[in-house]
């Protein structure tokens, strides 16, 4: 197998068609402007003469009655020019999307630890931030609810337990062989996006404004600014050019920012910017929900499962924000890729006294899928069998290929030819005997490997958001403007959807500019997320592409007196027969034929069916698989853990561009790591976010990403009909990162054979010599 | 005495005001320096996003080395060429061998980390001797996290571009260095509000007199936080890197002894040379860029409990020199930590130098350096053990410990006990690290449990022990030196 292969040869279109573009490694978009430095995040923006900055006064509580500032002090500091509390707010104090649940800034109750409260407005940042610390606060303070044993012991919720019941698992629990029932507690996650948090809000004329917005989602900033400035959105012009990363953090979490900056740039007339410092991000934006998965499984001998219960208790935070979505998908990945015979998936939203919990990555997939692949270990310890050889027997397959919320799944045969040839490839089987022998050493290292497989739903679950707007302008030299509503957050999509149009009008990718994303081009758009991006946004600017070739063809067809079918575009030239012109000959000629050469492209997803309070429908366009195989190394007095090696092979269907699905997929993979090892969330018993800064939050360095690290892709057609039978790439990778945790649990098992590891996620080196101890004594 | 902060960015020699020598580096680059490619990613010098290169004379010849802009103040660069990200492709094409391979490698997803990381391995293509291991690039890049790629491709990149023999400096880089060196003090600003970098010690000695208030930095990699994250205000800065000889390293016959401005990153070779775990510790100390600026003195000065450097030099019996005025007084260094964040330091009194008795060869040193992440993290618990072998017999025995009490403390009763102990009985042990165990009462806090320091204080004790009686280290550690040299080296 090659290692990290990032050109696949011979990709064709449907119609059989040779691709030029598509199917290529091209470099991300702005790839010449990263190495430079010159590439513009909106901190780099050349400042507006007369631009104000912004820092919040956050909340010195979790939770209590915020009786009153005293913000004298704040306002008599140097350089202060406006302090914005709840009252100044024009329109409705609210950042919530739905539930009107968590407002801009406080009013009446403190929500949690570091909530904004106000919004100095000054000359400098610098300023801004001194004088922010200025203020006296006269809150009643209360016992937090903090942690989810706190909020189950309250019975305090964000939402309404939701269930999916597929059989009688209670029953197939009580006639089952075998039992095994625990808990296993998962840790959340900081996004950690390099580019903190920031929004830039200009005044214009008559009440306009418009916001640079490091966001994944303009159209949902475009809403919040207009609902909290009291205007019409079509006054609200949201822009985007690139994220400094974004995973989910910068979904709804964004607007907040923007629309503080928008606030003050109309309270003061004047441009206003709004970067948070990296504390503030930590403390006053959601992160992944924990969650604690209370789990019972009937099996047989042999291991194979008869029923499955469990309830994912999530922890939301202080509002709703995204949790509908995100616990549904936990609960929509309660079961992996195994066949649940009969299963109840039980849902418990929390709410507590912290940050609202957010999008990411994954959206709720990987907690769901970690529980089950622990009960697929629990299993097979409990059994004697390889944990291999366990979860294979439980794959889906024809006819039981079902899924606990009542779709089938009728791909199966993708995922079992990649766990066989991952096996084969990573040479599993000689690893694993290699491995026991180590073990049986009784040394104080010892060394684990896992092969886990994965199904990842893609689309969004929320059925009208499965849908996308792209807008195409063909100029009269032929280069190409697109624009779309998918954001750039260093994923790739800007290039792979350039690539598409690229494609459809068979011209090089150079001649193709995409521009920021702009609710003045696009309005309406869906959040770049869900791993839906090059799916949605690809289709649609196809559709808009297409259109104008549609029009540009009878021009040449005219022009040459030639039949429409005849003509061709390829490698930037239009011919039919022996007679060939530019493509911007073409358009050119089209403009003087009075032919318009911009066009919009809507698309949205077949078949989207869900209905989530029948629970019936089919929630996924298609799925996504994968699989990974890591062995490492602990160090059982210490609690030390090396990843030795990683072997992945995922799906991504036929590669759009090979090497920014590969750049994703060891990204992810790297990045779910971080989640489940290193990366660990610790709140005070007040309910401050301890690990507030990557001084005490540590996520993945260079040399925790092992030297022997091989990915490859299956480069097989996806079989619905995505753009050029491509697959969504951006989440599922991630989850690939169980089997880094299911490898630690395999070496800690071998400390007693037989045994249920009592290892929780994040697996720190506190976590893995605890659960050695307990292993041992 | 000079009255401005002097260093050369884009040919020019460029002069600052005290109000610029104490911005942030950072801040001077992206607001009066229109140098935005440097980007701010968290203002503590954890993320990298924010590395640019300080070109200085050492030795007779240009070294280039990748500093934390955002917690180093601009007049700490005082001396030096700034080289940032744009100086490496003047034109706007790429045209930096480490730019092009990252291009040509999908090194870069957001782009966000990716200047910082550009600059850090430019730093490694032009100063790091060849052949160049993927080891030494991922302790180049130790400082450097990115969120996005996984990091594969860049180091594949780095290992790339360093394939390549090592450039020439550009000749006028040494000659405009060496044109700007003087030997002047300097004092930018009044008495209200300055930048001053004395040269001599009276000199120093003199300001600290004068102004007891002042902020003293050497490498500001703690003291720069306190600026960005604790917004202090410190109208009133005195650096202490340009007094003379304060960073002197010298070897004696029976010592080690190194001057409190010495970086953590000019030390490491000889202090490496002490034992081969005081190198590993040094190696995974903060990252390339925090070794850069951190100093020796600033390590032991700043009085942390989780300070790497203290444990382990006072398991070697290291001595603290101190100064003031005319006066000097020496100690061991253990006796310098009284209670957490409180010293045995007089008002005006600095670190002057610390020095090492030579191990001799019937030493055996182990450290261990416990972290949630291997690299560049500051340490749960770091144990020092320092043994002395008559036969199977341990003949000596100092044993010290960070992160298990307010200061850098040796387990003393541990230490008693530890005499005369029996290599070849491992049977008979685990009353001693029980007595270990006993001897501390850790706190628990994010980065570890009371329990869990415990439980790792007493296991590296065993671990020491074992390997001591004749364990293979490849049998005890999940990184083992070997993996770690440098090619190179
Ligand atoms: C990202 C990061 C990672 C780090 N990782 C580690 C790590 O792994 N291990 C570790 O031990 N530390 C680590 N540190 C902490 C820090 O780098 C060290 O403590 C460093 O050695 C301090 O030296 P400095 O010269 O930068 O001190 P400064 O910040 O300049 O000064 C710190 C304090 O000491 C005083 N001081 C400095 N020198 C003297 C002197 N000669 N006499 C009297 N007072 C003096 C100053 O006045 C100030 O109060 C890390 C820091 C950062 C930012
Ligand atoms: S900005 Fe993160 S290290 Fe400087
Ligand atoms: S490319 Fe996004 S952080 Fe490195």
């Amino acid at each position: 197998m090659p290692a990290n292969d990032t050109e696949l040869a011979g990709n064709v279109d449907d119609a059989g068609r040779m691709l030029d573009v598509v199917a290529k490694s091209h470099p991300q978009d702005s790839a010449r402007l990263h190495v430079t430095g010159a590439a513009t995040y909106i901190d780099d923006i050349r400042e507006p003469a007369g631009t104000l900055h912004l820092a919040c006064g956050h909340a010195p509580v979790a939770r209590g009655e915020l009786r009153g500032v005293d913000l004298a002090a704040v306002r008599a500091a140097p350089c202060v020019v406006a302090v914005l509390t709840a009252a100044d707010v024009p329109g409705q104090n609210m950042i919530a999307q739905a539930f009107a649940d968590e407002p801009l800034l406080a009013e009446g109750r403190v929500l949690f630890h570091g909530q904004p409260v106000f919004a100095v407005v000054a000359e400098t940042r610098e300023a801004a931030r001194r004088a922010a610390r200025l203020a006296t606060f006269d809150v009643v303070q209360e016992t937090p609810i903090l942690t989810i044993d706190d909020a189950l012991a309250a019975g305090t919720r964000v939402l309404p337990d939701y269930d999916f019941v597929h059989g009688d698992a209670t029953s197939a629990l009580s006639t089952a062989p075998r039992t095994l029932s625990s808990q296993l507690m998962i840790g959340g996650q900081e996004h950690f996006y390099l580019e903190g948090m920031i929004g830039m809000a200009i005044p214009g004329e008559g009440g306009t404004m418009t916001v640079y917005s490091s966001t994944q989602d303009p159209t949902e900033v475009q809403h919040i600014t207009a609902r909290i400035l009291g205007v019409p959105e079509a006054s609200v012009m949201v822009e985007t050019r690139r994220l400094g990363g974004g995973f989910g953090g910068k979904e709804s979490q964004a607007c907040q920012w923007a629309a503080l900056a928008a606030l003050a740039a109309r309270a003061t007339g004047r441009p206003c910017k709004m970067r948070l410092d990296r504390d503030d991000d930590f403390a006053a934006t959601g992160k992944r929900h924990d969650f604690r998965a209370d789990w019972q499984v009937g099996f047989d001998d042999a291991g194979r499962l008869l029923a499955y219960d469990v309830a994912l208790n999530a922890r939301c935070g202080c509002s709703v924000d995204l949790s509908v979505g995100v616990v549904d998908r936990a609960m929509f990945h309660a079961g992996n890729c195994y066949y649940l015979p009969d299963a109840t998936i039980r849902s418990r939203r929390l709410k507590t006294d912290t940050v609202s919990n957010t999008a990411f990555r994954g959206f709720g997939g990987p907690q769901g899928i970690l529980a089950i692949e622990r009960v697929l270990d629990a299993v097979a310890h409990a059994t004697g069998r390889d944990p291999l050889d366990v979860r294979k027997d439980n794959l889906f397959s024809p006819g039981r290929d079902v899924t606990p919320y009542g779709m089938k799944v009728d791909d199966t045969s993708v995922l079992r030819d990649i766990v066989d040839e991952l096996e084969a490839t990573s040479n599993y089987r000689a690893r694993r005997a290699d491995i026991t022998a180590f073990n049986a050493e009784n040394g104080i290292l010892r060394r684990g490997i896992a092969l886990a497989p994965l199904q990842f739903g893609i689309s969004f679950t929320l059925a009208h958001m499965n849908q996308a707007g792209a807008l195409v302008n063909v100029y009269q030299d032929g280069s190409v403007l697109l624009n779309h509503g998918g954001t750039e957050m260093g994923q790739g999509l800007f290039v792979k959807v350039a690539q598409v149009v690229a494609e459809e009008f068979g011209i090089p990718l150079e001649a193709v500019r995409p521009t920021a994303t702009s609710t003045a081009m696009v309005p309406n758009a869906s959040p770049t997320a869900a791993s839906a991006g090059s799916d949605l946004n690809g289709m649609a600017a196809r559709v808009a592409a297409a259109k104008i070739k549609a029009r540009m063809v009878p021009v040449a067809s005219a022009h040459w007196d030639v039949a429409p079918e005849s003509i061709a575009f390829a490698r930037g030239r239009v011919s039919s027969g022996n007679k060939s012109m530019t493509f911007g000959e073409l358009a050119s000629l089209a403009r003087k034929s009075q032919v318009s050469l911009s066009a919009t492209g809507h698309y949205k997803t077949p078949g989207i069916t869900w209905d989530r309070d029948k629970r019936t429908g089919k929630p996924f366009y298609y799925f996504a698989f994968g699989a990974a195989c890591a062995e490492v190394k602990i160090d059982t007095l210490t609690g030390e853990m090396k990843v030795e090696r990683v072997d992945i092979l995922h799906d991504v269907g036929s590669s759009l561009n090979p090497a920014i699905d590969i750049g994703q997929i060891e990204g992810g993979f790297v990045q779910g790591m971080g989640w489940l090892t290193t990366e660990e969330l610790v709140f005070d018993a007040k309910g401050r976010l301890a690990t507030h800064a990557p001084s005490t939050y540590k996520i993945p360095v260079a040399s925790d990403v092992p030297a022997d690290f091989r990915v490859a892709l299956t480069n097989r057609p996806n079989s619905a009909d995505t753009i050029y039978r491509s697959k969504g790439v951006g989440e599922p990778p991630l989850v690939l990162a169980t089997s880094v945790f299911s490898a630690i649990t395999d070496a800690l098992h071998s400390l007693r054979p037989g045994a249920q590891v009592p290892l929780h996620a994040p697996a720190t080196p506190e976590r893995i010599l605890m659960a050695a101890e307990s292993l041992r004594s | 005495m000079r009255s401005s902060v002097r260093f050369i960015r884009r040919g020019r020699i460029v002069e600052l005001s005290a109000a610029e020598a104490r911005m942030t580096l950072l801040d001077w680059l992206r607001l009066r320096d229109a140098a935005v490619g440097t980007k701010e990613g968290c203002a503590e010098g954890d993320c990298g996003a924010c590395t640019v290169i300080l070109a200085r004379m050492k030795q007779g010849r240009v070294v280039h080395e990748p500093v934390n802009a955002c917690i180093l103040l601009a007049g700490q660069a005082d001396g030096a060429e700034v080289l940032t990200v744009e100086d490496l492709s003047p034109t706007g094409a790429v045209h930096h061998p480490v730019q092009d391979a990252m291009l040509r490698l999908h090194g870069s997803q957001c782009g966000f980390c990716t200047p910082g990381i550009v600059m850090s391995l430019a730093a490694m293509h032009q100063d790091a001797p060849r052949p160049v291991s993927r080891q030494a690039v991922c302790d180049q890049l130790a400082g450097n996290l990115c969120r996005c790629t996984g990091y594969r491709p860049i180091v594949e990149a780095a290992l790339e571009a360093c394939a390549a023999p090592q450039p020439e400096v550009p000749a006028a880089r040494g000659v405009a260095l060496t044109a700007l060196r003087d030997e002047a003090a300097i004092f930018a600003g009044n008495d209200a509000a300055f930048f001053a970098a004395p040269r001599r010690e009276a000199e120093l000695f003199d300001l600290l007199a004068r102004y007891p208030d002042a902020l003293v930095v050497a490498g500001a990699t703690d003291a720069g936080l306190w600026l960005t994250k604790a917004l202090i205000a410190a109208p009133r800065v005195i650096w202490l890197a340009r007094v003379e000889g304060l960073d002197r390293i010298e070897r004696t016959r029976t010592a080690l002894s190194i001057g409190a401005t010495a970086t953590v990153a000019d030390a490491a070779r000889e202090l490496g040379s002490l034992a081969p775990d005081l190198a590993e510790v040094i190696r995974r100390f903060g990252s390339t860029q925090v070794r850069a600026s951190a100093t020796v003195g600033g390590n032991i000065a700043n009085a942390s409990p989780i300070g790497d450097l203290a444990p382990c030099l006072i398991a070697l019996g290291a001595t603290l020199e101190l100064a003031a005025g005319n006066a000097t007084r020496t100690l061991p260094l253990e006796d310098f930590f009284v209670a957490y964040k409180k010293q045995d330091r007089r008002p005006g009194e600095i670190v002057r130098r610390i020095s090492v008795p030579l191990p001799d060869v019937a030493m055996q040193f182990r450290a261990f350096k416990i972290t949630k992440r291997m690299d560049e993290d500051i340490s749960a618990v770091l144990g020092a053990f320092a043994f002395q072998v008559d036969g199977r017999r341990i003949a000596s025995a100092r044993v010290a410990f960070g992160g298990m009490a307010g200061i850098p403390a040796r387990a003393r009763t541990t230490e008693q006990r530890l005499l005369g102990l029996d290599l070849d009985a491992p049977p008979t042990w685990p009353p001693l690290l029980d007595c270990l165990a006993a001897e501390f009462k850790p706190l628990s806090d994010h980065r570890a449990s009371a329990e869990y320091r415990s439980l790792v204080a007493r296991n590296l004790l065993h671990k020491a022990l074992l390997e001591i009686a004749g364990a293979p280290l490849s049998s005890t550690r999940i990184v083992t030196h070997v993996e770690a040299a440098h090619a190179g080296e």
